[in-house]
This record gives structure tokens, sequence and C-alpha cells, in this order.
């Protein structure tokens, strides 16, 4: 049981949430993800750790309510606890094995969207305590949706904001801004690490494509155990099939298969859908099961 | 003249257990288990303790029954083996102790695994404690995997006085018992929690949730956690897939996420929260327990299964019940024929699987025949779901995450046969980790070893 020390609500629908977990806390490096389970009914959900302090022991969580267990996991409040809590999993990001100076001599930019901008938040934070210098771009929706702007800025020598609907920022997509940054302000770039919506992703690793410029992305795939054991999470990079909890999360972006990682991520998209309809039912008072039958793709 | 024919054993009916995922066989009750042991000759020679991997002393439990001293015989069961209830319903007996059972010779062998089930369960119900209090030591063990073989060798090394704790990565203990095997042959929240509990009963601490290797390495249990010697048991839970065109496809899962998804986090209950996706017509590709388990569990939940082996019937790898119990519940068995690609639809979801006939040939090393592709015989079967049960291999990350352990081809653990130990001498090692994919009992007898090993080691480490 893992209590729950810290409970935030950063937007409509995205949570943040510190929780007491000494031997993650320890362990976890940037990069890297944990299982949770709310309570014994509860499926594994894969969550991007989004901070971690060994002094205090607690590593903290961002999520959004998508579905039926997010849902449930947003009810939790301060002093309850997670079932689980198992991590810190998968790889940490490779440029934590690189030589310090090496990375000094490199322009790196940070891309988020969405409630993807709380995880690249531990990298950079890794890399400004050693003096390496990196920009960032975060994208939300609209200016209600923008998450974490103060800690980011905090940590990047260079932050622009992307909005689609031009609400704050700069007006257009996180690949628009990256666009003109690189062409009409001569920004020059040799690695771009980009985490988000596999959309998002997919986009971005495209337009780095054109410039030549190294892309990492961190695949946010179905998972059950995280461990390695079941291929759910599977992806196939450079043509071959890994395991994103293994053999990541994170990839060189121009080696992912997008459009196949795309489809499976929505396996489930079916029974979600109906378990989220049940759930609803149960809050109104009744299970209506016409309908639930039915095979749906 | 002793009766030729076995006692007959309750079972539910097909038709009625392929809708529910309850326990098919119902097991003895005392008066059919009492008139089962009448049948044991009780050998002066038993020829099928020398065949039980943990030798249980068989005849003298079967005499105990006899006598309807259920007691003493779990009392005698319980010096070789803490799973009873486990062991008597998943081991193959037909090719361990009942193989050799002298009746079996003119007739049907002693069910063996059918009286030692009955102890089990009969010990449970009566709430006996098999427990016994040793003299404590001080020397503290870390067990890495709480599948039958680090539970076996955990129960060990607490009933010799060691402080034992279990470092478990998933957020239940049982391993295979509990995310493998499915719960109509092996009832999760009665006999495998009980079991688990006459471990912890002795001593035993579980810690779930801690990924060995991730969450802490090996070398920091020893250095940093005070641990004298550790166990890795962490078994050979990677699955292996074909590497046939459109294996990525929706609607392809291997054996153990489907079957992790049913049994440990309960998709086929309403009520949790884990999607499971089964469509109408489900291929399962594989003749061993995993794929029966598979394809079992697709039935229940309401599809029409096939299972897809390369070979003939009688080289299905799979326990003889369960091949017995599949052909019951409705199971088309397609042999001789291996998938050669898995066709998508459009939007990328399977619709059907392209296969080749195959003919045995020569045989092989292992001495089973070669299955031999007959050309010109590919043809298509509509599919909507695929399930892979090839096989599993260890995972690799504890190998990885420590200094100085050999692994194989295979990607098994090496370590000396005798005691179980690894190059590094704190370090032993046993059942499907060093083995490859194996069975319950032989992962208990190398469990069981490996306490021994320990014990010897730290012992000699004392003088």
């Amino acid at each position: 049981m893992y209590e729950i020390l810290k409970k935030e609500l950063l937007a409509p629908n995205i949570y943040k949430m510190v929780v007491k977990v000494p031997r993650v806390a320890k362990a976890a490096k940037p990069g890297q993800f944990v299982i949770v389970r709310v309570d014994e009914k509860s499926e594994r959900i894969p969550l991007t750790i989004c901070d971690y302090d060994k002094d205090e022991e607690t590593v903290t969580i961002v999520f959004q309510t998508l579905g039926a267990s997010t849902i449930k996991m947003s009810k939790l409040e301060v002093g309850d606890y997670f079932r689980d809590f198992a991590g810190p999993l998968g790889n940490p990001s490779e440029f934590i094995y690189e030589s310090i100076e090496e990375l000094k001599n490199k322009n790196i930019i940070f891309i988020a969207g969405g409630v993807g901008t709380a995880p690249i938040y531990p990298q950079i934070k890794w890399l400004n305590s050693r003096g390496i210098n990196v920009d960032v771009i975060i994208g939300s929706k609209n200016k209600e949706l923008l998450i974490m702007e103060e800690e980011i800025k905090k940590e990047a020598s260079n932050l622009y904001v992307a909005t689609d609907d031009g609400s704050y920022g700069y007006k257009g997509l996180v690949t628009d801004l990256l666009k003109d940054l690189i062409d009409k302000e001569n920004k020059k770039y040799d690695l771009v690490i980009a985490i988000g919506p596999m959309i998002m992703m997919k986009f971005i690793t495209k337009l780095t494509k054109e410039y030549d410029i190294k892309t990492v992305v961190s695949l946010n795939t179905l998972m059950v155990d995280g461990t390695g054991m079941c291929g759910a999470c599977r992806v196939t990079v450079g043509g071959e099939t890994k395991f994103a909890c293994v053999d990541g999360p994170e990839f060189d972006g121009h080696l992912v298969e997008f459009d196949e990682a795309l489809r499976r991520q929505s396996m489930y998209k079916g029974e979600e859908k109906k378990k989220l309809l049940v759930e609803k039912q149960k809050e109104e008072g009744h299970v209506c099961r016409i309908g639930l039958g039915g095979e749906e793709k | 003249m002793a009766n030729l024919k076995r006692t007959a054993v309750g079972e539910q009916k097909a038709d009625e257990r392929v809708k529910n995922f309850t326990e098919v066989c119902l097991g003895y009750s005392e008066e059919e288990a009492v008139k089962e042991a009448e049948r044991c000759l009780n050998c002066k020679n038993p020829l099928c303790v020398p065949k039980c991997p943990v030798a249980i002393n068989i005849p003298e439990f079967i005499q105990c029954i006899k006598k309807k001293d259920f007691k003493r015989a779990a009392e005698i069961i319980n010096e070789s083996s803490s799973l009873p209830a486990v062991c008597g319903r998943v081991c193959p007996q037909e090719t361990q102790c009942e193989g050799k059972c002298i009746l079996g010779i003119k007739g049907e062998p002693v069910a063996i695994g059918k009286l030692e089930r009955f102890i089990g369960d009969w010990s449970r119900i009566n709430n006996i404690d098999l427990s016994v209090k040793r003299d404590k030591k001080h020397e503290k063990v870390a067990v890495i995997g709480s599948g039958p073989a680090g539970l076996a060798c955990a129960g060990d090394l607490a009933k010799m006085g060691y402080a034992v704790t279990i470092f478990e990565a998933l957020h239940e203990p049982g391993g295979v018992l509990v995310y493998g095997i499915p719960e109509f042959r092996l009832p999760k929240d009665t006999v495998v929690k009980h079991e688990i509990d006459n471990v912890k009963k002795l001593g035993v601490e579980i810690e779930t949730d801690v990924v060995i290797g991730k969450t802490l390495t090996i070398d920091e249990l020893l250095e940093e956690e005070g641990y004298s010697a550790v166990f890795i048991g962490s078994g050979a839970g990677l699955p292996k897939f074909m590497g046939i065109p459109g294996e990525n496809l929706n609607g392809v899962f291997s054996a153990n996420e489907f079957l992790t998804r049913s049994n440990l986090m309960k998709a086929f209950r309403e009520d949790y929260d884990t999607p499971i996706r089964t469509g109408n017509k489900v291929a399962v590709v594989g003749g061993g327990n995993v794929a029966m388990d598979a394809a079992r569990t697709a039935r229940r939940l309401g599809a029409e299964v096939h299972i897809v082996y390369r070979r003939s019937e009688d080289e299905l790898p799979a326990r003889v019940e369960e091949v017995h119990h599949a052909k019951e519940e409705g199971i088309i068995f397609d042999i001789l024929t291996n998938p050669l690609e898995i066709i998508g639809d459009e939007s990328g979801w399977v619709k059907a699987i392209k296969c080749v006939k195959m003919e045995l040939g020569e045989p092989d090393s292992s001495g089973r025949r070669r299955p031999v592709e007959i050309k010109g015989s590919e043809f298509v079967m509509e599919m909507d779901t695929v399930i892979m049960a090839l096989g599993t291999s260890p995972n690799p990350l504890i190998a990885s995450t420590t200094e100085g352990l050999n692994i194989n081809k295979w990607g098994c653990l090496e370590v000396d046969e005798s005691t179980c130990q690894t190059p590094r001498k704190e370090i032993f090692a046993g059942g499907d980790a060093v083995t490859g994919a194996a069975t319950v009992i032989l992962a208990m007898e190398a469990g069981k070893k490996a306490a021994k090993g320990i014990d010897e080691y730290l012992k000699g480490k004392n003088k």
C-alpha cells in the first residue's frame, strides 16, 4: 500500500499526485515509468515518472482522466492509498549515460504535448542540474489545459508555448512551432526529445526526418505487466519487434512504425467504452445491459 | 485381485463448465479417496516414489488414507512438499509417479495425484497447521520470485530457521500459479492462496511490486539490505513469437498476455477493470499446457477455438487430462498444421491465418519426429484472434543487471547441478530460470535443492 501525500488539479481532468514509495524513489531515473493499481479490482496502469525525491521518498505522477480506470484514480484523495505502485520500470533516458561535456556541446530541444508535458520535467531537471541548457516546447489544446509552465520555465533556457487555438503563446501545433524556430529563428538542434500523444510524436519525427535531427520518443503503448512477460506493448522499431516496457519506453523516433503503434493502442477501445458506460450507469443508479454483448472493434 | 479400474472422480459436465470458470474436476470425497487408496498394493520397492521429483513417500501417505488418518497423510506429504493441493492438480502424473505404478501394467495406475490433492484440500478445509517451529538463525536470505521454485526454497529455508524474504515483481505472489494456470484448473482464492499462506505461516515475508534488476539489484540486496545469500527463482516468463508476417496485427496475443489478463487480472469477471478481447474464432498456436489453458479460457469467453499444432497428437506435450478436457469442451484440434502468415483486414485486425500441412519425418536430436512441410498444401483459415503459445524463455533482466552470472544460449542461468549454486557463491538459482519452461514440481524440486545448498554454504561460511 502506497500513501498519497499530495494531490493537485493541474488543469481540467489533469491531476498530479505525490506518492510515498521509498524503493521506487531511491531507484528512479529520468525516462522511467511506474505501474500503479488503485485497488483489488483495478487494472495495472503505466505512467511515466514526473518527479522523484530520494530524501522525501516520493514519486510524482501526472495523469489525465480518459477512461474508467483513470477516473477511479482521480477519486483518490490525500491520505488514500494505491494498492500497488511498481517500478521504476523501463530504461532510463539514454543521455544519462553520456558524458556531461558531450551533452553541453549539444543543442537539445524537448517537445511535449498535453499531459506529456509532465514526464519531460525530470529529464530537463536532471540536465539543468548538471549545467546542460535545453530548449523546451510545450503544447496544449488551449490555455486552460496547459500544465507545469512555471516549473519547466525554471529548468529550461528557452521555453516556447503553443496552443492549438492560440489562446496562449504561439497559435498552432508544436510541429509548426519547431519548424518556425528552425526556419525563421535559425535555431539549430542536434537532438529532439518528444513526449506526448502518439500522433504528435509521429508528426514530430516526420518533420525532424526532413531536417535530419536525431529524435527520441517515449512510447505510451498498452501494457499489462510492464516487466517483459507478455508483449502487449510490442512495437516495430527498425523492422524488429521490441517490447516498449523493457526495450524502451524511449526509442529512436525515426525507426518507430507509428501507424502500427497507433493501431495497436486502440485494441481495447471497444471493451473500454463498455466499461466506461457501465461505470457511468452505476453512478446513475442502474446498469443497462442492452447493446453490451456485441463485438466491437 | 486388485481392482484394475481407478475410482471415478466427479467432474463438471462439459456443456456446463464451458460457461463458467469454476474448477472442472471436483476431487474425491472421503469415501472415494479411501476406496482409491485401497487399490494401492503398498509395494516394498515402490516404483512411484523415485518418479516423484520431490520423492514423496507415496505408499505411506496412501496407507494413512486407507486408515482414514488424513492428518498423518498430510504430515507425510508435508515432509517433501508444501504445495500438495497444487501439485495434485497440475503435475503430469502420467509421466511421473503414476507412470510407473505397478497397477498401470494391467489396468489403471493408482490415482496418486487425485489422492494427494484430496489430502491438500482436506488439510485446508480442516485448518490443519503443518508449520514446524525451529531455532532461529540470524542470517537473512532473499528469494527472487514467488513461483513454485521460490515458494519451495523459501519454505524449506524458513523451516531451517533462516529469515526469508521473497521479492515478487507482480502485485500477487504465486508466479505461474496465479497468472498462468487458469481458475478452472487451479482455484486461486482457495487453493493457491492457502498454500501461499502456509509458506507465510513459516515466517516467510513476501514483498510484492519489487522488480529485481529495476527496483533493487541483487548486489544491493547483498551489500545494502543485509542478505547473506540469494535464490533466483524468476522463472521463464519471456514469451516467444514465431517471427512470421502479421504477428503485430490487432488480435494477436501471446498466451502470457491472454492468460495474465484472464487469471491475474480476472478480466473474465465483469466487476474487474482489466479488459480482455476474444473474437468469435480463435486459433491457439502450440500444443503444451499453456496452449490448452489459453484455448479453454477463450472457449469460456464464448469463442470457437482451434488448437493449431505442427506435430501429431501423440507428440502433444500437454497433460493427457487437459487434452481430454479440451476435447470434451469442443476445442478443435488442427494437428500437423503450421502457420505461415497472419492476414489482416484493411484496418489492421486479424482476419485469417495462412497455414501449411505438415508430415512427420525422421526423429530429431530430442527423439521426437521432426515435422516437415508438405509442399503445395498451403491453405487459409478464417480467424479473428490468434494466441501464440509457443513457449517461453527466461527474462534477461536479472542476468543483465548482476555481474558474474553465466547464461547459456537459451538465456538460462548456469548453476552447479547438485547445489544450484551460480559462479557467484552467495547466489543460487533454480526452476525455469535455469531449465527453461518446465513443470511446477520440477521447479519445487530445484527450490528444495537450492535451500539445502544455501544452508550448506552458510554453515560452511560460519565455521
